[in-house]
């Protein structure tokens, strides 16, 4: 990213190399030991508490929006998928509200198709998805379009910063 | 389930999903809080990582607050035999977060493979959508940038353990 763009962005204004080299260097591979800050630090030239605090307030200014093990969902046993909603323009605000009610729905995002309404469910057990979707299309009286992923080829982002 | 959880393993994903306690000994903050022996949550964090419970562990960029606002579902229709080489090659893309072989719902919705796009705003989007095309080739039989509009609803994944 260039100075400029990295400057019109508010959560990027105020940080230095180090909360950088943090953001860009720690999207995986945190050790797992007694002291992991410290090795982390050892390798930036610093403390393993100023590595902690750091996080800490890039937690806080917004610019990270978690710390910790990222788990594999499905590997926990339960059910997720993605849905999709050809949703008529009038009722869309009603069915948004039906469908947000469900707990199970764990984000939920218009855009702009056809396809007008997605989102995720997330279930205790891989049978919930089916169970979930149909008293969905009974709340509604609209079609659930149940996309559950078949391969997954790459999940993670990586940013430079 | 696919991998072997105990109750010891799952009280240790709860404790976790919110985040690692940010002190010096991290491993050794949650086995207290949980009772256990340190040695023994750092093992099996090691050992959820290895069979991939775990995805890694690290910070998560919040690409919203970091510039990245123009994020578009790529969705793309590829013959059934090509799509696992080029679901890697797309997900191999730097910009791509999310690549997934997802079903089709013929005739509304001929979409096999899909790919999070993430860029600073829509054009810098559909620029890299030209990208992933351009790997793509002659196998793109057809595809759609879905931009979201708003979020209707964003709990964030909480973990069933």
């Amino acid at each position: 990213m260039t100075v400029a763009a990295r400057n019109s962005i508010p959560a990027l204004a105020g940080l230095d190399d180090l909360d950088r080299a943090i953001i860009n260097g720690l999207q995986g591979g945190f050790p797992v030991c007694d002291e992991p800050f410290a090795a982390v630090g050892a390798d930036l030239g610093v403390d393993g508490d100023e590595v902690a605090a750091r996080i800490e307030n890039l937690l806080a200014v917004g610019a990270l929006s978690r710390f910790g093990p990222l788990y594999h969902a499905e590997e926990l046993g339960g059910g997720l998928a993605l849905c999709a909603m050809k949703v008529p323009e009038a009722d869309f605000d009603r069915v948004a509200d039906q469908v947000n009610a469900f707990p199970e729905v764990a984000h939920n995002y218009a855009r702009d198709h056809a396809f007008n309404m997605w989102f995720v469910l997330a279930t205790e057990t891989p049978e919930g998805i089916g169970e979930t979707a149909g008293r969905i299309e009974r709340a509604t009286g609209l079609r659930v379009y149940t996309m559950p992923k078949l391969q997954e080829f790459f999940v993670g982002l990586r940013f430079e910063v | 389930m696919a991998l072997s959880l105990d109750a010891t393993d799952r009280r240790i994903v709860l404790a976790t999903q919110k985040g690692l306690p940010l002190c010096a000994r991290p491993y050794h903050a949650v086995a207290e809080d949980l009772g256990l022996d340190p040695a023994e949550v750092q093992a099996r964090i090691r050992r959820m990582l290895e069979t991939g419970v775990i995805r890694r562990i690290g910070v998560v960029p919040n690409h919203y607050a970091l510039g990245f606002r123009g994020n578009g579902m790529s969705v793309w229709d590829v013959p059934d035999d090509r799509i696992e080489e080029l679901g890697r090659r797309v997900g191999d893309l730097d910009f791509v977060s999310h690549c997934y072989h997802r079903p089709r719902f013929l005739p509304e919705w001929p979409y096999n493979l899909f790919a999070m796009v993430h860029g600073r705003d829509r054009d810098e989007v559909r620029a890299k959508v030209a990208q992933v095309a351009e790997v793509i080739g002659d196998a793109d039989r057809g595809h759609d940038v879905l931009f979201s509009t708003r979020i209707l609803k964003k709990t964030g994944l909480r973990l069933v353990a």
